[in-house]
């Protein structure tokens, strides 16, 4: 186990990279607390893998230094980096039994027999294998397989971090659900650094104490998923936690409140004039619908109804936004107003979060 | 579903019934026929019955042939496959040279057979050869019109030279269906170099190996060509082979009978082999499915 210290990280394909956009992942700063589970998430292509492979050095990064503990190892092999990394497809050994697939990164090592035996029945049983390890892997259902990748990650208990890379694509819905508890208890028990990268933000809530957003190759915002859900540093974010994603609407901001092409917006709190490409963004959660009195004109546009709540999908002025409305209340069908809860309105110039004055609501960013 | 009796389709089936009958059945047929009978000529033929069997049978000639034919097949694919398998580990895995490489290892395979004899039957004399002559030159005693092992030597390294690229590319192409994911498991794994060839090269490279082997086996079994001309069966018989002795028997002393004879054994040796050979390849298979 080790705290992993990204200093001035950056990695590209090419060989002689020009600009920021030939970086698959552009510089980054980062300390990985000993002991957490992350959850790295982001879209396919952000540079999620890129930096799993960096750590786990498969891959050499074009620049900057990673460290465990304090000590440089950006050039050190993968075997001196004692990590543990599962794959997106199953990785097994095809002519070995379960039981030698699982003691496999063990004996490599040179550990003793006895231990490894007893290792190898631990694991089994964490990840329901008991029966068949006198099998052989081949010929194994890709559940099982994954399973037994899982195990291999799982069986060296001094490794210096897990790393996953979306290891449950393959899994069945309803065993994906009973791993990634398996794995949460896991983590609980042992206290090991993991780092768990996946598209599924359901995936990346569930399990991870803090969760990283990627886009384009950038990390956006590092936090615990309340923070992402209250205050995404950046439109990405908001966009693609939640579901649906936030409402972004192009507005000018003056101090207390902006104007949108609807009408003018009360944001709770004070924010000078900021520039750029400036959008107020609201959680569908925190708009509501209501018929006639205050608010802004719109027009419903279809009512999706989930289960647990309806989806109220609007026009806005020509812009579409969505409001969350639970399954007990009616929808209006005249004189349609939407209102925004001040407290919950995030102002963002260029894509990135402006903090409001006096802290009156989270903290600077 | 119902299905419907309709007796005509059966004569769908009939030309393709036609062309395997003209293609194998009716020639395979007519040595059969020869080897059950004699001839003194005239076209004029009379039962033997099963005597040029009996006789073939009894002969040292065939059996010798027989023993030098599996020698043979049995020296090559022991050098050949782990060549093949070596060389196909150490080709590159992207970039210009793989282009390179690959047309380099198909040159020799592009070659008909009776060039690739006369290359080595001039390679190897003494007189002009390169082989022969440099050999001569430092001292080494080659001739392999004269000396037995000289003729194997020659005869061998010629044909390890000719097909070993198949073997290669067999195993390369193998080699590069292996997703990358297995490479960086077993470096997280912390594998050494010969457990990754041990657990995940050469699982995945087995099928494709197999049809090499088989290949290379039947291909080398009936080898005739080659060894025709470098060595026509010599010094004595010392390189007659099954093929070369067969020739021999119905061209060289037109024997038609004994050579049928001769010729349905040698199919049925081979038959039996390739046989025996599937039979443990899929049986293989379905133990480690198991």
């Amino acid at each position: 186990m080790a705290k992993i210290t990204f200093e001035n990280l950056a990695h590209s394909y090419l060989p002689n990279p020009q600009g920021e956009a030939d970086y698959a992942l552009k510089e980054i700063n980062h300390d990985w607390v000993d002991g957490e589970a992350y959850a790295l998430l982001g879209s396919s292509g952000c540079g999620k893998t890129t930096l799993l492979n960096i750590i786990s050095g498969l891959l050499q990064p074009s620049q900057g230094q990673i460290f465990f503990d304090g000590q440089d190892v950006t050039q050190a092999p993968t075997a001196e980096r004692n990590i543990a990394q599962v794959f997106q497809f199953p990785v097994v050994y095809d002519t070995m039994s379960v039981r030698d697939n699982l003691a496999f990164p063990l004996r490599n090592r040179g550990a003793d027999p006895a231990y490894i035996a007893q290792r190898v029945q631990t694991v089994a049983k964490m990840i329901g294998m008991k029966e068949g390890l006198n099998r052989k892997a081949r010929g194994l259902t890709a559940d099982a397989k994954q399973k037994i990748s899982l195990g291999r990650g799982m069986v060296r208990e001094d490794v210096n971090a897990l790393l996953f890379d979306e290891p449950l694509t393959v899994i069945d819905p309803h065993l994906k659900w009973e791993l990634r508890t398996q794995l949460k208890s896991l983590h609980h028990e042992f206290g090991h650094t993991m780092i768990y990268v996946t598209h599924d933000q359901t995936e990346a809530l569930t399990f991870a104490d803090k969760v990283v957003v990627m886009y384009d190759g950038r990390v956006v915002q590092i936090g615990t998923p309340e923070e992402l859900f209250e205050r995404p540093e950046h439109t990405f974010v908001g966009y693609f936690i939640g579901s649906p994603g936030m409402n972004l609407l192009d507005a000018t901001v003056d101090g207390a409140s902006a104007k949108v092409e609807a009408g003018a917006v009360d944001l709770g709190s004070g924010y000078g004039s900021a520039s750029g490409k400036v959008q107020i963004g609201v959680r569908p959660e925190f708009v509501s619908v209501s018929s006639g009195g205050a608010g802004l004109p719109a027009s419903i546009e279809r009512v999706e109804d989930v289960g647990r709540h309806k989806i109220v999908r609007l026009d806005l002025a020509g812009a579409g936004i969505s409001a969350i409305v639970s399954e007990g209340q009616s929808v209006p069908s005249s004189d349609v107003r939407v209102s925004f809860d001040p407290a919950k309105i995030n102002v963002y110039a260029d894509d990135w979060r402006v903090a409001p004055f006096e802290g009156q609501k989270g903290e600077a960013a | 579903m119902n299905k419907t009796d309709n007796q005509k389709a059966w004569f769908l089936v009939l030309p393709m019934l036609v062309l395997v009958a003209f293609s194998a059945v009716i020639p395979l047929m007519t040595v059969v026929n020869y080897s059950v009978q004699d001839t003194f000529g005239n076209n004029v033929f009379f039962p033997a019955g099963l005597e040029w069997f009996r006789s073939t049978l009894q002969s040292d000639r065939l059996w010798g042939s027989l023993g030098r034919q599996l020698m043979f097949s049995g020296i090559i694919l022991l050098i050949q496959i782990p060549l093949g398998v070596y060389i196909a580990l150490n080709m590159p895995k992207k970039g210009f040279w793989v282009s390179f490489c690959l047309v380099l290892m198909s040159l020799p395979l592009l070659i008909p057979w009776n060039v690739v004899g006369t290359i080595w039957q001039i390679f190897g004399r003494v007189d002009i050869g390169l082989l022969g002559y440099t050999l001569e030159a430092i001292g080494v005693d080659y001739n392999y019109t004269q000396d037995a092992f000289d003729a194997w030597f020659t005869l061998v390294i010629m044909d390890v030279w000719h097909w070993t690229s198949l073997v290669a590319l067999l195993a390369y192409a193998g080699l590069q269906s292996i997703p990358d994911a297995y490479y960086q498991a077993a470096k997280i794994d912390q594998a050494s170099r010969w457990s990754v060839f041990r657990y995940i090269e050469l699982p995945k490279m087995m099928g494709v190996l197999m049809i090499a082997i088989l290949l290379r086996f039947m291909d080398s079994f009936m080898i005739y060509t080659e060894p025709f001309v470098v060595t026509g069966g010599g010094p004595g018989s010392s390189t007659n082979f099954l093929s070369i002795d067969l020739v021999n028997i119905a061209l060289g002393q037109l024997d038609l009978g004994p050579a049928a004879a001769y010729s349905l054994m040698y199919f049925l040796i081979i038959l039996l082999i390739s046989w025996v050979f599937y039979t443990v390849m899929t049986n293989l298979d379905k133990r480690e499915g198991n």
